[in-house]
């Protein structure tokens, strides 16, 4: 491999300045880091921290990083496609972009943001200390880091994967995509994805085993439901990718023929691999958005959420149906009508659950008194928003009119219709609703409105131009078109939609910014006078979460509590036990990278050894005695007194 | 508030467009019984979707405008309620009744697609094989023994039956005013049926991503009066030059080429991957060479022996 191979010297100046924006940010980092001597904070608090509140934190900023390099990608294709044979960018770099696109937002950013948001409020919610394995949750994470470290630096290293973001064969085998770009993808998607798994056994465990006392089943709050449920999929879902993803390196890196066109392999077995990991992925997106949701209506309508019960048995048929329905992202590769009507009923089917579930919102408002803050917009925003999107699902289940839609723009004008206001709608709503809990201060709600009112207008100047070029004939994925097709008008009027996005994105990352500055950090605990048990310890939250570990008797137990002016519990201070810190979490999941980075161009000598290492971290760890520390009374008390005081 | 005039007046727009004459959408201005079919679906699919989305925004705009805090009194206090077993299987049932509804016009339309095109039972198909490599199509017509590259020519009022397969990665064949496409595969044929009305030029192309190229993909199609027709096949076979194997072979590597016509297929030389999976007797030699083993194909079994 020559140097000029390695790394993409095309001459693109796009691309130049990418890497040297990137070198110029890392240097930066470094340097301020030095500077400001914060070097060994970084270590002791954050790189080691075991703390499920602190890792949140982390993935969310990670994600909000991964917003904007996808949304980036996102305006250039949009810019591209702006105008009839644009120029902007070529076919190649056209096609990375996309697939980019996709990964980035879908694996590298809404699911970081929702474990995230779940990291941080989860054990709260179900009044916990921690999560199940606190250090394995520190390996998730960084495994994850790991995994979109690896794929973004594809960029400027090697080339990114250009096969579209579900990587079909034969297109993505070496024969029609010889860079290292598919090999990237393969390894860094199944890095993230170790982690992702890992997630998914912890919080399974954590629901069901850390619940406070008397939290039964049908006390949970709604959002932990949800998140139980997304972890369930997870449990079953990503082990299907991990033997995708191991296939794929085999087939690309091994000479294996699992996917190729001769020698008896299958292009169709990977798109069915892919699929029956992918759609219970779309799931996993968006339950939890549908929980975040269901928090921030019953708060700000003052009401407790409607149908509670069908609320809970409407997410669990929607988990089992995500598994059988991942046939219908390819009616068209001919299975004949037998097999394409019984996944267009079990498709459809999805629907009733999901109109239960619009039906209870609505009907949670009824009779409400509904305050208009920033999370609530738009979480109100998602319900017609996101009826479009579903109800265009529908359309794209029947299978006959799926042959005219599928590969169109309006398909992808539905996934958007579903995945931005569903889950990305939740995350910023759940962003803002939570902010105070983790920092102690809210955001600025006239930014927050305003930074509404831009990505929500934007989002619908954006995509609903995509439903009618679809219904028009044009097809995704194409870099240029010619001007007599008459796509031009349209196309440039969703490229004014995705520059309204993005302003609405940077309004939000300024909000954030003026917050930190200048908003009034005279919050208690219980600013937006919520309903569930996050809201009864103090903000900032103390690492031990509660001083004393609530007693449950009711769903919503902390409003009645406040109404009744009872407290949660009464029993004396007693010494807590915690996790102690480590910084192995972060050391394995640099030799994950490395091994990642060297197999990605077969480097296969240091790739064993960096291999290696990893089974050495893992070895060490099992001989580890390390039995955690005790919080003494002492330091409880004095903790609670600088915090404001005992809370109940 | 301003968002819900934005949805409003963009419904408006499409249900403007769609009832509009000139300028009609491609997929709603079908040429053929196909394409004809598939549009009907749609239209019905929206108007049903029309009336759910109807419905939803009515109740929204209902609660957000009357429980507003702002109206509501500051000692109003919300009463608890925990759901209704009536509403509840109201909002349960309806859905499932739609989906029901639904799920019989896909079967029967999708069953409609998938075979000779109404009205044209008793005809005899002209068979049409398209295969893609790189970044265009190969027609070949077995009947006539001619082949074409990146334009398809066809008598209207007859049904047509395109085989499908691919060189190399997944494509998709997409006629939008005439059917609804298909992917074409390197290790079996897909079939789509389709007919021609009314004698024109149609936009075909590929719509499922293959590299590079992939945006210039397109092809002609054209559908011509049968006299028309005879009188362009007899054309090809007297002037055409013939396909040879090494012609061929070198066609497949280029990435582009413009229109090319031949008075021989390559269906001779290089067949099409069909009836190799479903215990066809196929030499053992020519098994190792092209296709998986029989067994691991449990999809487009009915289809692949229909077309056998």
């Amino acid at each position: 491999m020559k140097w000029d191979e390695f790394f993409v010297f095309t001459g693109d100046p796009m691309l130049f300045a990418a890497m040297i924006s990137i070198i110029v940010g890392a240097i930066s980092i470094v340097v301020g880091l030095t500077y400001f001597k914060k070097w060994a904070y970084l270590w002791r608090e954050w790189l080691t921290t075991v703390d499920h509140k602190k890792i949140g934190v982390m993935y969310i900023l990670v994600a909000l990083i991964m917003l904007f390099r996808g949304g980036v990608d996102a305006l250039l294709m949009r810019g591209q496609t702006a105008m009839p044979e644009n120029g902007l960018l070529n076919a190649q770099h056209y096609n990375e972009i996309f697939t980019t696109h996709g990964v980035i937002m879908i694996l590298f950013m809404a699911m970081p943001f929702i474990i995230g948001l779940m990291n941080v409020i989860i054990p709260l919610q179900i009044g916990a200390r921690d999560v199940a394995f606190p250090r394995l949750n520190s390996v998730s994470f960084w495994l994850f880091a790991a995994g979109a470290g690896l794929f973004n630096i594809s960029f400027i290293i090697g080339g990114s994967p250009d096969a579209g973001w579900s990587a079909y064969f034969p297109l993505a085998s070496l024969e029609f995509s010889p860079t290292v770009g598919n090999n990237y993808y393969a390894l860094s998607l199944q890095i993230a994805g170790l982690g992702t798994l890992m997630t998914g056994i912890n919080f399974v465990v954590t629901i069901l085993k850390m619940r406070a006392p008397g939290m039964t089943w049908m006390k949970m709050p709604m959002f932990t439901w949800s998140v139980l449920i997304t972890n369930v999929i997870i449990v079953f879902a990503f082990p299907v990718l991990t033997v995708a993803l191991a296939l794929m390196t085999m087939d690309r890196q091994f000479g294996t023929k699992f996917f190729a066109m001769q020698d008896g392999g299958m292009d169709m077995l990977w798109a069915n691999l892919f699929w029956v990991w992918g759609h219970p992925e779309v799931y996993i997106v968006i339950l939890p958005a549908f929980g975040i949701f269901s928090e921030i209506i019953s708060t700000f309508a003052r009401k407790n959420l409607y149908g509670y019960k069908s609320m809970v048995v409407s997410m669990v048929a929607i988990s089992l149906l995500s598994f059988v329905v991942w046939a219908h992202h390819f009616y068209t590769m001919g299975h004949g009508v037998m097999v394409n009507s019984i996944f267009s009923i079990s498709t459809m089917a999805i629907a009733v659950p999901t109109g239960v579930k619009i039906f209870n919102w609505l009907l949670t408002l009824h009779k409400g008194k509904i305050s208009f803050t920033t999370p609530m917009l738009y979480s109100l925003a998602f319900i017609p928003i996101f009826t479009i999107g579903g109800v265009t699902g529908v359309m794209l289940a029947m299978a006959s009119a799926d042959y005219q839609y599928h590969n169109t723009m309006f398909l992808v004008a539905h996934f958007h219709y579903v995945l931005i206001p569903g889950t990305v709608f939740a995350v910023i709503a759940g962003f803002h609703f939570w902010f105070p809990k983790v920092f102690g201060f809210r955001l600025n709600e006239k930014l927050g409105k305003l930074g509404f009112w831009f990505i929500t207008i934007s989002f619908n100047v954006a995509f609903f131009p995509l439903f009618i070029l679809g219904l028009n004939g044009m097809t995704r994925r194409m870099y240029t078109y010619s001007e007599s097709t008459g796509y031009g008008p349209l196309n440039m009027l969703s490229f004014i939609g995705a520059v309204g996005l993005g302003i609405g994105f940077i309004i939000l990352v300024y909000n954030i910014y003026w917050s930190i500055r200048y908003s009034p950090r005279d919050e208690d605990g219980d600013p937006w006078d919520a309903r569930s048990l996050e809201w009864a310890t103090h903000s900032p939250v103390p690492v031990y979460n509660f001083a004393r570990v609530p007693k449950i008797n009711e769903l919503d137990a902390f409003w009645f509590a406040k109404k009744n002016n009872r407290m949660l519990s009464d029993d004396p201070y007693e010494p807590i036990h915690m996790p102690s810190n480590s910084g192995m979490p972060f050391l394995m999941s640099g030799a994950f990278f490395a091994a990642g980075f060297c197999a990605v161009f077969s480097w296969w000598i240091p790739a064993i050894i960096f291999t290696i290492a990893i089974f050495v971290f893992m070895a060490l760890r099992s001989f580890e005695q390390d039995h955690g520390y005790y919080i003494s009374v002492e330091e409880i008390e004095r903790t609670e007194r600088e915090l404001g005081g005992d809370k109940k | 508030m301003k968002k819900k005039w934005l949805l409003l007046s963009a419904i408006f727009t499409i249900a403007t467009v769609l009832a509009g004459c000139e300028n009609r959408l491609m997929i709603l201005d079908p040429k053929g019984p196909q394409a004809k079919t598939l549009s009907d679906t749609i239209i019905l699919s929206i108007i049903v979707m029309a009336g759910i989305l109807f419905v939803v925004y009515v109740l929204y705009a209902f609660m957000l405008v009357k429980y507003r805090a702002s109206k509501m009194g500051d000692d109003y206090e919300p009463p608890h309620e925990h759901g209704s077993k009536t509403l509840e299987i109201i909002w349960t049932v309806i859905p499932i009744i739609i989906v029901v509804f639904l799920s019989v016009v896909t079967v029967q339309t999708t069953s409609e697609v998938e075979s000779k095109p109404l009205g044209y039972e008793d005809q005899e198909p002209l068979v049409i094989y398209a295969s893609s490599s790189n970044w265009k199509w190969h027609f070949s017509y077995p009947e006539e023994g001619i082949e074409t590259v990146n334009y398809v020519n066809m008598p209207v009022d007859r049904p047509v039956e395109f085989r499908l397969y691919s060189y190399g990665p997944i494509t998709s064949f997409w006629i939008p005013q005439l059917a609804g496409q298909k992917y074409a595969m390197s290790a079996h044929v897909t079939k789509i049926n389709m007919a021609a009305d009314v004698p024109g030029s149609f936009m075909g192309r590929n719509s499922n991503f293959n590299g590079q190229g992939y945006a210039q993909m397109e092809f002609e199609a054209q559908a011509m009066t049968p006299a028309d027709y005879e009188e362009w096949v007899n054309d090809v076979k007297t002037t055409a030059p013939e396909l040879s194997e090494a012609e061929f072979d070198e066609l497949l590597e280029t990435d582009f080429v413009g229109r090319q016509t031949y008075s021989s297929t390559h269906l001779e030389f290089s067949p099409a991957p069909e009836g190799q999976h479903h215990g066809a007797p196929v030499s053992d030699e020519e098994e190792m060479k092209t296709a998986p083993s029989s067994e691991t194909d449990h999809f487009n079994h009915k289809d692949a022996e229909e077309a056998e």
